[in-house]
């Protein structure tokens, strides 16, 4: 055998070694997919639905409280993280271009990868502590600061995407700066910063481990925002560690509904905004 | 995309602008465009303020247990709760943390790695993209899900595909001792390969397309195939943005909680210690997650589990900063060049 033609099937090795590792990551999602539609789709029954939680060790009750609460977070979540995250973007982009920008730049990105768990104790110690209960407030709080740098980094990313012509164009009519971003920049921008804010809350949904010490968990529906309540996640944690069948069926239920609500936004996303947007 | 490249061909144009926004900037100084820009500020500024007071809140609630125990508490071995006979010592917790992370690394960072060579090299242009989908659907699946998964299907294929047989002949080392049951320390780590696939896969797919094409270029001049010019010109050229990816993958395997506390076998005090493979651990977020509701509120229970998260803080914060380090030399660096 020449070098060459050894030099030829290393190439072709490295190709097909490379596609394999491709394959061995698709296997878990896979068999994750299936396995909650498998499991979780027997599950599935009105009165799984729309009742909340039975007494534990009993085969009755749903997940109603848990969807409600799930949403509820959503919706608290967003009204405190969208805010934040898209000023904070629209500082990055449009006046980021100096020494705060960029630290600020920096340690958002950090704030992006930071375990969730941590900023569960964060939020315990600031408010569950000070308000002397577990609540929902507590809970959108702590999602609110894992959905902020989502935003802000996805928010800024559109932005500088908008070609400055627009800007200049704004400018040229003498339209003011702020007026300008407002109404013409983010307007560009839109479909960027929706993409991002749907993507953020499609991961807050499904976070788990800062709601346990921050909404602690609950057998009834949304009672207030200075009370406790369930959430998807806490409930399909809690009904795989109870020792019944029943509650495992349960729990793959609560996670089939769970995926169902993260994929829709993912799936959805992609294809509404397909060849629009293709950032990380 | 086609706004960026008309940027690139005319950067006069950029320049111009910025001037003359800092142009308007001073004399039009209206109060409207200050008050916008100093909101913009001070909403953005909530970043740092968030991550300072993390510091501040975390330190203050672990104190009592750091005044009661010292530097006992990171290295002592036993945990007690029980008023009277309260012990906590966090050392199990942190060697938990960093073996099955180290598992993740070591199982996940290869597999991410080629994933990111194809996907940004090899991989034919029609099915990268709903390739590179399907793999980011890996990150969207929520944690408490493969915990689940974890429980009632992985753990079952890494028993009898992996600790079986590695027991049956290699039983005998000590790291491989113990009855294969599925829900241990191995289990954990690949697990946590699992789930920092795309994080890894996807920063340094984003490092190597960053990398010049003239690296590449000079590599085929010298009539390389194509996978010679990857590893001589793109890959030993990205290397330190490619480390910087897998340090951003330890950081997520060091943090992430729900999926490891349920498989990882849960063991408290020195039962915890990470001897074997096959024996159930603990991790600090693990602990944390798993004690937080049943501590006593007035033992010094809480203020341990706090102390526990103030080190989890520590390292993700270390890693994560570094990690940013080494990819911003190469992405950022490459993008300012352009811009």
């Amino acid at each position: 055998m020449t070098s060459y033609m050894i030099r030829k099937f290393k190439d072709k090795l490295a190709f097909i070694l490379s596609f394999l590792c491709v394959l061995v990551a698709i296997i878990p999602l896979g068999s994750i997919l299936m396995e909650v539609v498998k499991n979780g789709a027997p599950a599935l029954s009105i009165q799984f639905l729309t009742s909340p939680p039975g007494a534990v060790g009993e085969a009755e009750g749903g997940i109603a409280s848990s969807i409600q609460g799930t949403l509820i977070l959503i919706g608290l979540t967003s009204l405190i993280g969208v805010p934040l995250g898209l000023m904070s973007g629209v500082y990055l982009a449009e006046f980021g271009d100096n020494v705060l920008g960029r630290s600020i730049r920096f340690f958002n990105d950090v704030l992006m990868q930071f375990p969730s768990i941590v900023v569960g104790i964060f939020v315990y110690m600031l408010m569950v502590l000070a308000l002397g209960s577990f609540s929902t407030i507590a809970g959108a709080v702590a999602l609110s600061i894992i959905m902020l740098p989502i935003v802000a980094r996805t928010t800024e990313e559109s932005i500088k995407l908008v070609p400055n012509s627009t800007r200049e164009a704004a400018m040229a009519l003498g339209i003011r700066r702020w007026r300008t971003i407002i109404s013409i920049v983010l307007n560009s921008a839109r479909s960027g910063i929706v993409t991002g804010t749907l993507l953020s809350i499609a991961r807050i949904a499904g976070e788990t481990a800062p709601l346990i010490m921050t909404i602690l968990g609950s057998q009834w529906f949304f009672a207030g925002l200075k009370a406790p309540m369930d959430a998807l996640p806490l409930r399909v944690w809690r009904l795989a560690l109870l020792p019944y069948d029943y509650a495992h069926q349960q729990g793959w239920g609560a996670a089939l509904i769970l995926i169902i609500i993260v994929l829709t936004l993912n799936v959805g996303v992609r294809f509404a905004t397909r060849g629009r947007y293709t950032g990380r | 995309m086609v706004s960026r490249t008309r940027q690139k061909m005319i950067p006069s144009m950029t320049s111009f602008s910025e001037r003359n926004n800092k142009v308007l900037d001073k004399k039009t100084g209206w109060s409207g465009d200050r008050f916008f820009k100093f909101l913009a500020a001070v909403l953005a500024f909530s970043v740092i303020v968030i991550l300072v007071l993390m510091i501040v809140e975390l330190t203050e609630g672990s104190l009592p247990v750091l005044n009661k125990f010292g530097i006992n508490f990171v290295t002592g071995v036993d945990w007690n709760p029980v008023e009277g006979r309260e012990s906590f010592g966090i050392l199990p917790y942190i060697l938990g943390t960093l073996i099955t992370s180290s598992i993740a690394l070591i199982v996940g960072v290869p597999i991410s790695l080629g994933i990111a060579i194809f996907l940004a090299e090899m991989a034919p242009s029609v099915v990268k993209t709903p390739l590179s989908f399907i793999i980011e659907l890996l990150a969207a699946v929520p944690s408490v899900i493969y915990g689940l998964w974890g429980i009632f299907v992985f753990r079952f294929w890494v028993r009898d595909f992996v600790e079986k047989p590695v027991s049956t002949y290699l039983g005998f080392i000590p790291i491989f001792q113990g009855t294969p049951f599925g829900l241990d320390i191995l289990t954990a780590g690949i697990i946590l390969a699992i789930m920092i696939i795309p994080t890894v896969s996807s920063v340094s797919r984003e490092v190597l397309v960053a990398v010049p094409n003239s690296q590449k270029e000079a590599a085929y001049s010298i009539g390389a195939t194509k996978w010679e010019a990857i590893r001589i010109g793109v890959l030993s050229y990205a290397r330190s943005g490619l480390a910087g990816a897998a340090i951003l993958g330890l950081g997520r395997a060091v943090g992430e909680t729900m999926a490891v506390t349920m498989v990882i076998g849960n063991a408290v005090g020195a039962a915890a210690l990470p001897t074997s493979f096959f024996r159930g651990g603990q991790t600090m977020a693990s602990l944390i997650a798993n004690e937080f509701n049943e501590a006593n509120p007035v033992s010094l229970h809480p203020s341990a589990l706090i102390g526990v998260g103030l080190v989890l803080f520590i390292f993700a914060l270390a890693i994560n900063v570094f990690a940013q380090i080494l990819i911003w030399r190469i992405v950022r660096v490459r993008r300012g060049a352009a811009e």
